[in-house]
């Protein structure tokens, strides 16, 4: 492309960039300037250590991998929508109640009311989208920071899912969920096992673990290890290659601009929490049909998980920088540590105190990079 | 330089705006040419603001006309304007630093291409004619991937103006795109407002800089408190006038004379003494 313009005589002299031309960047030095540079390496030092702690311990087998890795999608899946928001420049902090609402909105229906499963999915999902949209319209309608409208949506989902659980159930537990259809399309749709014959295969063939009946330890992907990749790369796709994608870095970078070229600041927003509660919507399906029940204390917190994964993952706090690539990083990276220290034989309650220590290494080398980003190549 | 017998691109015909009881402008009339540097000169408060943005259609008139090629035309909205042809590079520059050149050029009107679900930002197609419009105005980009704060201010100037050219506007209102940057910086834009008159574009431009606006213009009309103070062809007036009539003129001339006694006095015949300029 830059081929084009290597002709001297179009170019006036003096006028413009007064630095000498020099070729396109190699792929490493591109390479060091994208965001997930910090998760990246992150992923890698992670998998180093624990390789060295715990290689022998059953962490790096494939059942312990994919312990992993279920994990991390849980938290990716919450964490790739809360990257769109983030760099749209705002915060969704009711994700994590909103998985709880979501979770008692299936059970709901699903027992109490004695919906099919399909719908009572449908109904929780789009409970969960108009919610997001109300927290997106309170949010550029009344221009308070997205924090506070969020902070006080978290509030009254929690305590609407405990008070309306309680009111109609009797508990805040409900059990039994997928009595009526047990496998049903909607339950392997959110919690099925994905590539089972190969499995299988693999396991006579003696490449994977077998238990004693010859079975595969692992009988498949799980469902939700296929959602995180899936709308990793979906979002991934939006971000970059998309109109909206560019809308949305437009109005993190800033609104004002954004606005001004006619980009549509506010719908943009919307949709984006629309987005998030959608993607607690799908974290709630896949817990509530893996193991048949809803709790109304669901998620408690998750919100941070995923803000964490975001961060991690080379997210600018304030917008207008950031990756899907990098929010699905940053969750296995939580992942990883999360279960991994397990393996470690350390103490888990020092899981935190790595957390928090990984979060502030990972936003000084982030902010690096970004400073690297945005001066002369 | 503006030919009588071409018409007026946009025409402004003695419009007031008034904001309450606050009279902004009262009966000014404005207007550009093809191919010409219109400068609007003032102090702040004379009403340029107000007036650029009843032409970017942020404001409405009160009273007065407004034409496009002639013709009175509706403009009630930026959107309106730009449709029109006329397009605002404000001081912001309306960009944002973290992302690519690419991505800014082209934000709010992304090329796309494919088709429903499908329809993606041609980024490839993008890049390259950002990289062709900026080696136009000497700008030579080693990647249209790099952020925008990549760049200087002057070149980042440049880039808004050339944006906005490419978008199809055949008016530009620069609102003071030199007052920001330093000799050499200020000097790419001056050039490229001058190539752009080449093509045949009317630029308005806003200045506080009587060396930048006396560089590039072919008129000047001369704001003070909301009204005109006339419209003078370069060749009927001189750098001095300009300036007095941009520096408020008597008031300048008072607070020389009471710099003077402060400072011995060896200033007040010396009417050069402010030539360099107040910079914004």
């Amino acid at each position: 492309m830059t081929e084009l313009v290597s002709e001297k005589a179009v170019t006036p002299k003096g006028m413009g960039s007064d630095t000498a031309r020099l070729r396109k960047p190699s792929a490493i030095a591109r390479l060091l300037h994208r965001p997930e540079l910090g998760a990246l390496s992150g992923v890698i030092l992670v998998y180093v250590v624990f390789y060295a702690l715990a290689a022998d311990s059953g962490m790096f087998s494939l059942s312990g991998l994919v312990n992993i890795f279920q994990v991390s999608a849980e938290i990716g899946i919450l964490a790739v929508a809360a990257a769109l928001l983030m760099i749209a420049g705002e915060f969704d902090l009711s994700m994590g109640s909103m998985i709880g609402f979501a979770g008692v909105t299936i059970g709901l229906c699903a027992t109490t009311f004695n919906l099919s499963l399909p719908l009572s999915i449908a109904i929780a999902f789009s409970l969960c989208l108009a919610i997001g949209a109300a927290n997106g319209w309170l949010t550029v309608k009344t221009g308070l920071p997205s924090f506070i409208v969020t902070l006080a949506s978290l509030l009254v989902l929690r305590g609407l899912a405990i008070a309306v659980t309680r009111l109609l159930n009797g508990y805040t537990q409900i059990s039994n969920i997928t009595a009526s259809d047990p496998d049903g399309f909607v339950v392997s749709l959110f919690s099925g096992r994905v590539g089972h014959p190969l499995f299988v295969w693999m396991a006579e063939h003696g490449w994977i673990d077998k238990k004693l009946d010859g079975t595969p330890g692992v009988d498949g992907l799980p469902a939700s290890i296929v959602w995180w990749i899936a709308l990793t790369g979906l979002a991934t796709w939006v971000l970059l290659r998309t109109r909206f994608g560019n809308w949305i870095f437009a109005v993190g970078g800033d609104d004002k601009a954004a606005r001004n070229m006619g980009v549509p600041v506010n719908r943009v927003k919307v949709i984006l929490f629309m987005l998030t509660a959608l993607s607690a919507a799908v974290f709630a399906a896949i817990q509530v049909f893996e193991v048949g029940s809803a709790d109304t204390l669901r998620g408690t917190q998750k919100e941070f998980d995923a803000i964490i994964a975001v961060v991690i993952g080379g997210t600018l706090l304030t917008g207008g920088y950031g990756s899907a690539v990098g929010a699905f990083l940053g969750a296995l990276i939580y992942g990883t540590v999360q279960i991994g220290i397990f393996y470690t034989g350390i103490d888990t309650d020092w899981f935190k105190v790595f957390l928090g220590l990984m979060v502030l290494a990972a936003v000084l080398f982030n902010n690096f990079v970004r400073r690297r980003a945005t001066l002369a190549r | 330089m503006a030919s009588q017998s071409a018409k007026a691109i946009v025409e402004l015909r003695n419009v007031g705006k008034s904001f309450g009881t606050v009279l902004a402008l009262k009966d000014v009339s404005f207007d550009v040419y093809p191919g010409e540097v219109h400068c609007l000169l003032g102090d702040n408060g004379a009403g340029k603001s107000t007036l650029i943005k009843i032409l970017a259609g942020v404001h409405r008139a009160s009273s007065g006309d407004y034409l496009i090629d002639g013709e009175p035309a509706e403009i009630n909205s930026p959107r309106h304007a730009l449709d029109a042809g006329i397009a605002t590079v404000y001081q912001d520059l309306a960009m944002v630093p973290l992302m690519s050149i690419t991505r800014n050029f082209f934000m709010g009107r992304e090329l796309t291409k494919g088709w429903g679900p499908f329809c993606r930002f041609d980024v490839a197609r993008a890049d390259g004619i950002v990289v062709k419009e900026l080696a136009q105005i000497g700008i030579d980009l080693r990647d249209p991937a790099q952020a925008v704060g990549t760049l200087s201010g002057g070149e980042r100037q440049c880039v808004a103006i050339a944006r906005a050219v490419h978008f199809g506007a055949r008016v530009l209102i620069l609102d003071e795109p030199t007052s920001a940057l330093g000799v050499h910086q200020a000097a790419i834009v001056l050039k490229y407002v001058a190539q752009a008159r080449q093509r045949g574009l009317g630029v308005v431009f806003i200045s506080h800089n009587i060396h930048h606006a006396y560089a590039v213009a072919d008129r000047f009309t001369l704001l003070n408190r909301g009204s005109s103070k006339g419209t003078f062809m370069r060749s009927a007036i001189s750098r001095d006038e300009v300036l007095q009539a941009m520096a408020g003129g008597e008031d300048m001339q008072r607070i020389q004379a009471e710099i003077g006694k402060i400072g011995g006095g060896e200033n007040v015949a010396d009417p050069g003494g402010i030539d360099r300029g107040p910079q914004a």
